[in-house]
């Protein structure tokens, strides 16, 4: 009998050392967080102002980081927010939405910048749709999530039920740009080579990137519209993800590869691969890799990310999300991370975000189309 | 001598990172968690880390990553209790533990397994991280060679394992491993971004989870199965039978089997798209293969549970090798770590070793450090999980359970997630009503969405010629080995036949004969 019981106390400490540090008991909130009902109105928190269009900051002179209002945000008048706010990751842990989700959740609880606490959860899968069927579903005004271009074409190669219309726009935060790479040991030494083949003989270069309709494939689809090779013609390999594409890649195993600038780096740092080039506007920092637009070639691109509210929030709460994000956004902390993951600042808020994603979801369904993934 | 001495002197930098009070605490708490998910159905070592990830913010790297480590080694450790104990893996790369390992629990020997399971992971752990010490850069340059036609050979030849999986019926296993292939393709297909057999149900969409797989046709299959047969209690367990320990002959037995799964556990571990599961598969097989008592397998042999046991671990070891060296992951826990290189701002990659000596010798170190950890805690632990058994059986199926459904919950987080466990559970219990074997279907499982893919991206790499199987030595050595894999047991028969039939001299030739 004493034994039966010892094994079930056992079992029951596995339990709770397994289970306890489930990602609610993260954040603490800030122990001198006023209530949120008396705390005095910061004189720079303007309420209503930021969702209008006009006041969201242009990418390009998105504000330098002033003195931040000191203290969390104060609650609305109708006394949001009361409870724990959620971000909901609609990927699995690893991936760029979770990492920008945890990232907020970072800044958001080290700077103080909200009176409660706020966690993130993982719902990944199908190009974030998952996350975003059960986001539209739970119309939980304290749910956040975090998004971008590859939820756009997730979307549409889905044929999701639920779309970007069923959530409020509330941020874009970050771009991050693509980058066409080539073994260290490869024949091509710049773009122009490569695309003098690819237009010669377009099967004989294999592309390896994310899997079919991600970003990394509609930029090559974007490469094969500004080329004037038949898309049809285009010899891409999907792979799970950049690890598994970079060992390819690295091992010769294709001819070039698509992926996120700061996910293959690290590789090129390292002599392992060749940036042949990148498809921001600019170039990136003072990396000397030249952009498609300089290589020839009219495409840019960004792997933009960013936040939506939850449907059927109403405008005060939807102005107190933005001005939240906003401090999140101007806070000296969060400008280090955007730059230390070599990240671009995209920033632009409410209505002209809302502007921008419709616009975004018109140029992927064209692109999309011309590959032959939707119809 | 001079990189001995660089070596020696970076492992000793290391030992002295890893040895600091909080360092060897934090090593501490990651192999004992690591245990206890191990032991637990569903939760991993990879959402063990997400889910810890935040709490460690406020930590150095190091000990971090010390943390994350523990995890992992401690996984694969406490992996194999519940497979050996009540026939319910908890992770997918301890089903083929079940299989041999059950059997010996039923016979008494289960704390021989547990013993021979806990020793192999500690030889085949301390191996993996001699070796990722030692040769990682040459490792990598070694992994890299391995393209699509390469993956798709070692699916292959992990899927001719199938033959040593069949139990009463060749055709019944046939339709399991078909059955599992079918499952392992729900989903959308990578290379085309089509949905496949989704029945239009958006959670569907990212496939069907291969550990709620394992646990549904084991855990749930085998808590049907056991209240299906309860009263009429057809199989007793027998209560240890002789030394809770292994004997002199077992010890004998499983030396081998460890050295064997060590080395191509750490060799599969290696490669970033094989994956843990595939090298106890193959681990199986070879074991099967090297045995003189091969049609013994699945009856209770001390191999079966030596070999694969020590590969899983020498796999978790192998995966460290392209995460450190490439800063590319070769498993999901791997994956998850390299998730939080980036938290902290770390750049994973082959420079790392250069960057951040500090971090990456004191992990060595603590991999070290973490298995003998593992190995004191284990074996003491052996007498106490064979007392499970002295749980009344509804008590304990019924925690075995509840276990499954929470742990298949945390990981996947919707209720289809558990529909689906549900129903692969009913379908095992029918199954296994009719004879068919379980291991089959997850193997199909896990090689199906590999095998497909690789093949597929073989075949765009070569314009659709498939002659590029045939043409890369590497490729081509190990297609050679798969069908000698499958030819060498007709081989086998075929002699025996004949040197019946030679000594039976002119006797009645018995061409006709079943021969099993």
């Amino acid at each position: 009998m004493f034994r039966r019981i010892v094994l079930i106390l056992a079992l029951v400490t596995i339990v709770a050392v397994a289970c306890a540090p489930a990602p609610t008991a993260t954040p603490v909130p800030p122990t001198a967080a006023p209530k949120p009902t008396d705390a005095p109105k910061p004189t720079t928190a303007p309420t209503v102002a930021a969702v209008k269009p006009t006041d969201a900051p242009k990418p390009t002179d998105a504000p330098k980081p002033t003195v931040a209002p000191s203290g969390p945000l104060a609650a609305t008048k109708a006394g949001f927010p009361n409870k724990a706010m959620t971000i909901l990751a609609p990927a699995n842990p690893g991936g760029g939405w979770d990492q920008t989700s945890r990232l907020m959740q970072q800044v958001f609880v080290s700077e103080k910048l909200l009176p409660v606490s706020i966690e993130v959860v993982n719902k990944g899968g199908a190009a974030g749709t998952i996350g975003l069927a059960e986001f539209a579903a739970k119309k939980d005004p304290y749910t956040m999530m975090t998004m971008g271009l590859v939820m756009v074409g997730g979307i549409l190669t889905n044929k999701s039920a639920i779309t970007l219309k069923d959530t409020v726009p509330l941020a874009r935060l970050t771009g991050e740009y693509e980058v066409i790479a080539v073994p260290a040991n490869s024949k091509y030494k710049t773009l122009q080579d490569l695309i003098a083949d690819f237009k010669k003989d377009p099967k004989s270069i294999t592309w390896g990137g994310g899997s079919a309709g991600g970003t990394d494939h509609i930029l090559i689809g974007l490469i094969a519209q500004a080329v004037g090779v038949d898309i049809k013609n285009v010899n891409y390999v999907a792979f799970a993800g950049g690890g598994e594409s970079a060992a390819a890649i690295i091992g010769g195993q294709l001819t070039a590869g698509v992926s996120g600038y700061g996910e293959w780096k690290a590789q090129v740092d390292a002599g392992k691969m060749r940036f042949l080039a990148v498809s921001s506007e600019k170039k990136i920092g003072k990396d000397p890799t030249p952009t498609l637009i300089e290589s020839g070639v009219n495409v840019s691109l960004a792997n933009w990310r960013g936040i939506v509210g939850s449907p059927g929030i109403d405008a005060d709460t939807r102005a107190w999300q933005i001005e939240a994000l906003k401090r999140m956004h101007d806070s000296k902390a969060w400008q280090d991370i955007v730059v230390k993951n070599e990240w671009d600042d995209l920033f632009l808020t409410g209505d002209a975000y809302g502007k921008f994603l419709e616009e975004e979801d018109k140029r992927i369904t064209a692109v999309l189309k011309a590959i032959g993934l939707i119809q | 001598m001079d990189a001995l001495t660089q070596l020696l002197a970076n492992l000793g930098a290391g030992f002295g990172t890893a040895l600091t009070p909080i360092n060897l605490m934090f090593g501490l708490i990651g192999v004992v968690v690591g245990t206890a998910i191990g032991v637990l159905p569903g939760i991993g070592p990879a959402l063990t880390i997400s889910l810890l990830l935040p709490l460690t913010f406020g930590l150095d790297p190091t000990t971090a990553f010390i943390l994350f480590g523990g995890i992992y080694y401690g996984a694969m450790y406490g992996g194999s209790t519940t497979s050996i104990l009540v026939n319910t893996p908890g992770e997918s790369a301890s089903v083929v533990t079940t299989l041999d390992g059950f059997r010996m629990a039923k016979q008494g020997r289960g704390g021989a397994a547990l013993a021979t399971a806990a020793i192999g992971s500690f030889i085949a752990g301390t191996f993996a991280t001699f070796m990722l010490m030692l040769l990682a850069p040459a490792l990598v340059e070694f992994a890299l060679k391995f393209g699509p036609p390469e993956y798709f050979a070692i699916m292959f030849l992990a899927l001719t394992a199938v033959t040593g999986l069949a139990g009463e019926s060749a055709p019944k296993a046939m339709f399991a491993t078909l059955l599992g292939l079918g499952i392992g393709m729900v989903g959308i297909d990578l290379q085309t971004g089509q949905a496949r057999f989704t029945f239009g149900r958006p959670e569907l969409l990212s496939g069907i989870d291969i550990v709620t797989a394992a646990i549904g046709l084991f855990a749930i299959g085998e808590v049907l199965w056991m209240a299906g047969t309860f009263k009429r209690a057809l199989e007793e367990t027998i209560k240890t039978t002789g030394s809770l320990w292994m004997t002199r002959e077992e010890w004998k037995r499983s030396l081998p089997s460890w050295a064997r799964g060590s080395v191509l556990g750490f060799i599969i571990g290696v490669l970033p798209g094989a994956g843990a599961t595939v090298a106890t598969f193959l681990s199986y097989n070879l074991e099967r293969r090297m045995s003189k008592n091969p049609e013994k397998f699945g009856t209770g042999m001390i191999e079966g549970v030596a070999g694969p046991e020590a590969a899983n671990n020498a796999s978790a070891g192998g995966a460290m090798v392209p995460l450190l060296a490439l800063g590319i992951p070769g498993s999901g826990t791997t994956a998850m770590m390299l998730a939080a290189f980036q938290l902290y701002g770390l750049r994973p990659g082959p420079l790392l070793f250069a960057q951040r000596p500090d971090l990456v010798w004191g992990l060595i170190a603590s991999l070290y450090i973490g298995n003998a950890l593992l190995l004191l805690l284990n074996l003491p632990l052996v007498g106490v999980w064979v007392k499970m058994l002295d749980v009344p059986k509804p008590l304990l199926f019924g925690s075995i359970l509840a276990f499954s459904v929470l742990g298949v919950y945390s990981n996947e987080g919707s209720l289809i997630g558990l529909l689906v466990l549900l129903g692969l559970g009913l379908l095992a219990f029918f199954m296994r009503r009719h004879g068919f074997p379980m291991a089959p279907i997850v193997l199909g499982v896990v090689l199906g969405p590999l095998i497909e893919q690789e093949f597929r991206r073989a075949m765009l790499i070569s314009i659709g010629n498939p002659a590029i199987f045939f043409t890369r030595p590497l490729s081509l050595t190990i297609l050679i080995f798969a069908i000698l894999s499958l030819l060498i047991p007709f081989a086998e028969i075929l002699w025996k036949r004949y040197r019946a039939r030679k000594g039976q001299a002119a006797a009645v030739p018995t061409f006709g004969d079943e021969v099993d």
